[in-house]
């Protein structure tokens, strides 16, 4: 039985959320400069040029690349045989994003109350925590810090067995189509089918966990990620919305057995910031 | 083809040449104010209230800055997205209200409003937050000091980077981009 301290897991988290902000993956800077490469639309070239610079700044100066800072999302994986010592891990999550948004200056974007938008506590916290319960001793944390803009154009659908692949993909380049400039195109586009209702939103948001490039293991699968990407490149959507041929940087799609009546699809997008981190304790 | 160079505020003729898809380079003073700041505003108006900045001929940044960090100007400083302040445009439109700076659709509302008062919808870079800072060379909160991010700042800018979405005849550049490049 492996021992981790709470107050460890408040150090890593509270570093791993200044990370994701002031450090643009290198998937996805590479994804720019493939997609720079491509891009037919002289603004959508100049824009691509421009996120690049802004990844260095934002690397150098140790600031953050987006003012959205986020809602800061967590898959955890605990190992069965991992045991946590001196407080709670939710608590350990939420203090280590407390100290991580403070001493960042990264911005308090979460208001207390949904309806009257009252924010009395000047944290970023709640985060949004997931915990799988895995086998092993390890304590993986996967954390993403999720813009607002892209989680507003998001969506969730009920489709019909009948819809079939078809209705999927329809729902999906919809999705792309009505989110526009809104979501910050270029971007990331992750898929749960399957599950239930609720399951298939959290896929969505784990598919965004995988790197860019990264397709799923199943060939039927990875096949529909490659196709869903060439069609929504073909929008003309582009960087920013201004019009462009790259719309995406990648699609991702997660996939679980559901009801013989169903066919849930849910469709989480997510700005050119992809920001992920990593820990393994 | 290169940036036209615009001083802020914008006249009238300047706006009148602007045209979608302009790339344009801003200077000079533009104030910020988002969600919690319209709101406030927009109950100012309708208490007969005065609003705590002259807004005709004015340019609006719809920005929301993370703190900054000691010896910056301002923090990290990316368009936040203009659509949820539709419900509060057209009025400061018909206040004299010439310029916003945003990213994402806006209401058909809006864009008959921009055309009927001539003024200019641009689009900045949404993401691109640390890029932009190094562009605005003042802040001073002007108003609503308690919303914090989501106070009215006034801002010197130079050269603050962005794209004319909608003209002063309501041209979209969103639409008339997209057409170019669309094949499916």
């Amino acid at each position: 039985m492996k021992t981790i301290k709470y107050e460890a897991i408040v150090e890593h988290v509270s570093k791993m959320c200044q990370e994701a902000n002031f450090d643009l993956g290198q998937d996805v800077v590479n994804a720019f400069q493939t997609a720079l490469k491509k891009e037919r639309s002289e603004t959508g070239k100049d824009i691509l040029e421009q996120l690049i610079a802004n990844a260095d700044i934002a690397k150098n100066e140790r600031v953050p690349m987006c003012q959205d800072t986020g809602v800061s999302v967590f898959i955890v994986e605990l190992g069965q045989d991992c045991h946590i010592t001196g407080g709670k891990l939710y608590d350990a999550i939420n203090e280590g994003v407390k100290k991580g948004y403070e001493e960042g200056y990264l911005r308090h974007s979460i208001v207390d109350h949904p309806i009257t938008r009252e924010k009395s506590k000047g944290y970023n916290t709640p985060s949004i925590i997931h915990v799988e319960l895995v086998e092993g001793d390890e304590l993986v944390i996967h954390m993403s810090a999720k813009g607002g803009g892209s989680e507003n154009m998001s969506t969730l659908k009920m489709l019909k067995p009948s819809d079939g692949v078809e209705g999927v993909k329809n729902f999906i380049l919809d999705t792309v189509k009505v989110a526009g400039p809104n979501a910050c195109p270029p971007l990331v586009v992750g898929i749960g089918v399957g599950g239930n209702f609720e399951r298939s939103a959290y896929l969505a948001k784990k598919s965004l966990f995988r790197p860019i490039g990264h397709r799923n293991e199943r060939t039927e699968i990875s096949e529909l990620e490659r196709e869903l990407m060439e069609k929504i490149n073909q929008l003309g959507i582009g960087p920013q919305g201004m019009g462009g041929s790259t719309t995406a940087l990648d699609v991702k799609i997660e996939i679980e057995p559901c009801h013989i009546a169903a066919l849930p699809v849910a469709i989480n997008l997510n700005c050119h910031a992809s920001r992920h981190k990593e820990i393994r304790l | 083809m290169g940036a036209i160079q615009l001083s802020c505020p914008i006249s009238d003729e300047e706006i009148r040449t602007l045209k979608a898809g302009d790339r344009v380079l801003l200077s000079g003073t533009i104030y910020t104010a988002r969600d919690a700041a319209h709101k406030r505003m927009s109950e100012a108006l309708q208490n007969g209230e005065e609003l705590p900045i002259q807004i005709a001929g004015q340019v609006i940044y719809y920005v929301g800055p993370t703190p900054a960090k000691p010896g910056q100007v301002i923090g990290s400083a990316g368009p936040t997205t203009s659509g949820r302040m539709d419900k509060y445009t057209p009025a400061l439109l018909e206040l004299g209200l010439k310029g916003m700076i945003g990213k994402g659709y806006r209401s058909d509302e809006v864009v008959e409003s921009i055309k009927k008062n001539k003024a200019v919808y641009f689009g900045a870079i949404g993401g691109s937050g640390a890029l932009i800072a190094r562009t605005i060379k003042s802040s001073e909160v002007i108003a609503y000091e308690d919303l914090g991010p989501e106070a009215i700042y006034k801002l010197e800018v130079k050269e603050f980077p962005a794209v004319v979405i909608i003209d002063s005849e309501g041209n979209d550049w969103y639409e008339i981009g997209k057409q170019q490049y669309q094949s499916y």
